[in-house]
């Protein structure tokens, strides 16, 4: 049976995936941008920014009436809630890409010269979080959230990599300390947009299983 | 009985001839619960809710088997006289029934004048007081000897309730007791079941379940018969246990 919540539910879903590109988007150019130090993927990033921020409202307001409109119950309203944390998650991972936009050109205006490895693999890891976390809401498949939960400690592990070995640069040469400062906001909010996806995941969890597992909570443990 | 159960349920059957209507149910209401009882049309909800004072027998050809246990008697054992259980166990039905003819003091004093009390001063003093909490004395305070009847269908209803309320029951079923009233009426009377449960139990049939989810503690779906879930109405509605709940509650079928 086709209930007329369900239509509202698939036009969600789309907007929110839809939003889920940009990001996806707004995250390589970025990297890009960084590498190839061009102000063209730069551009993009923030025509994707924008796009995020509008696609932002729009999840919110149509969450917003489904609440009003349906008073969903159980799974559904399960959805709408971790529907509208996931959003926020979206749009903070926008924010997160424009201010390693920023970081990049100080960084280079500061006469950085290349990105060190470490960030391509690191960008990899947190990359492939957000699309599995993206494809875990598309499926509603616990697993990929398992994926999501296991890869955060990795980029953990790569930020903190990276920052113990630009302080051990600084230390050597200090004149250059703004930009090593540069690349660690970089790393740090790299780890952040890691952290938003475990986010979208645990809100994926939520929905498939009424478990809230955030805050040290197991999947197995009574809520 | 549990510590603080007011009503145990067991292994209850209902009959009309020789179609079952409610199939060994077994449920457990504490003092102070409201409970809602959702379902489909014909799951048995209002059956159920007509055996727990023995209005169910009054149908021709209707029975029922099992266990009812109201503070620790069974309604249903030997030599229990229905229309005692019905003084502990009052009802409000769909439709405001006042007794026509009836004015709206006679109507709120009626169940006490039938159990012998007869002295005015006792009399005037419970009807006041069933008025009060039944949200209606300041609406009726002037009108007491006009008849119940005259009165709109939301205050009609609320006179029903404090019918009800005047013989202090333990224990008050309602039967979709808002299905016929506008949505303010409906909020007076889902304001009075939440502020009520301090002093007495409630079970409840509703069709609406914003209303279930509004104002019970706990809620219970039937479905061809059968208690398919019971549990607090905060988790039916957010998480429910049995795939048929959640497929009930999610409009995906009934």
């Amino acid at each position: 049976m086709n209930r007329h919540v369900d239509n509202d539910l698939s036009d969600l879903k789309d907007l929110l995936l839809s939003m889920g590109g940009c990001v996806e988007r707004a995250i390589d150019e970025v990297h890009e941008g960084m590498i190839n130090k061009s102000e063209k993927h730069f551009d993009r990033v923030r025509e994707q920014e924008k796009a995020i921020n509008k696609l932002h409202s729009k999840v919110d307001k149509k969450c917003l009436r489904i609440l009003a409109r349906q008073a969903p119950v159980a799974t559904d309203l399960r959805l709408v809630l971790s529907v509208v944390k996931i959003n926020t998650d979206l749009e903070r991972m926008g924010d997160q890409c424009m201010n390693i936009l920023h970081n990049a050109r100080d960084y280079m205006a500061a006469g950085g010269s290349e990105v060190p490895k470490e960030f391509h693999e690191m960008k990899r890891q947190v990359r492939v979080m957000v699309k599995t976390a993206l494809d875990a809401f598309v499926r509603q498949d616990l697993a990929l959230c398992r994926d999501v939960l296991d890869n955060d400690d990795v980029v953990d592990d790569f930020r903190n990599q990276i920052v113990d070995s630009l302080k051990l640069k600084m230390k050597s040469n200090p004149d250059e300390m703004d930009i090593y400062l540069h690349l660690i906001m970089i790393a740090k909010n790299m780890e952040r947009m890691a952290d938003h996806a475990t986010n979208i995941a645990e809100g994926v969890i939520f929905v498939i299983t009424g478990d809230d597992i955030r805050h040290g909570r197991s999947m197995t443990e009574p809520s | 009985m549990a510590h603080g159960e007011v009503l145990r349920v067991e292994k209850l059957n209902a009959f009309f001839g020789a179609f079952q209507a409610v199939k060994d149910v077994d449920i457990s209401v504490k003092h102070n619960e409201v409970v809602a009882l959702i379902g489909p049309s014909g799951c048995g909800k209002s059956t159920f809710i007509r055996c727990l004072n023995r209005l169910h027998e009054e149908v021709s050809g209707a029975r029922c088997t099992g266990d009812v246990w109201l503070d620790g008697k069974n309604i249903y054992g030997p030599g229990v006289d229905p229309v005692l259980v019905r003084r502990n166990v009052g009802m409000v039905f769909q439709k405001p029934n006042p007794f026509p003819g009836l004015s709206v003091f006679d109507n709120v004093a009626v169940g006490l004048k039938l159990a012998g009390v007869s002295k005015k001063s006792v009399l005037e003093e419970a009807v006041t007081t069933a008025l009060k909490k039944s949200a209606l004395w300041e609406e009726v305070k002037d009108k007491l000897k006009q008849p119940g009847t005259g009165l709109s269908g939301g205050q009609q209803q609320r006179l029903c309730l404090a019918r009800a309320l005047a013989v202090k029951p333990p224990v008050i079923l309602m039967d979709e007791p808002t299905s016929a009233l506008d949505p303010i009426s409906t909020a007076k009377i889902e304001e009075l079941v939440v502020e009520l449960k301090d002093e007495v139990t409630v079970v409840i049939v509703t069709h609406n379940m914003q209303q279930a989810s509004r104002i019970s503690n706990k809620t219970a779906f039937f479905l061809l018969g059968e208690l398919i879930e019971f549990g607090k109405t905060s988790n039916i509605f957010t998480k429910p246990q049995n795939t048929k709940t959640e497929q009930y509650i999610t409009g995906r079928f009934g």
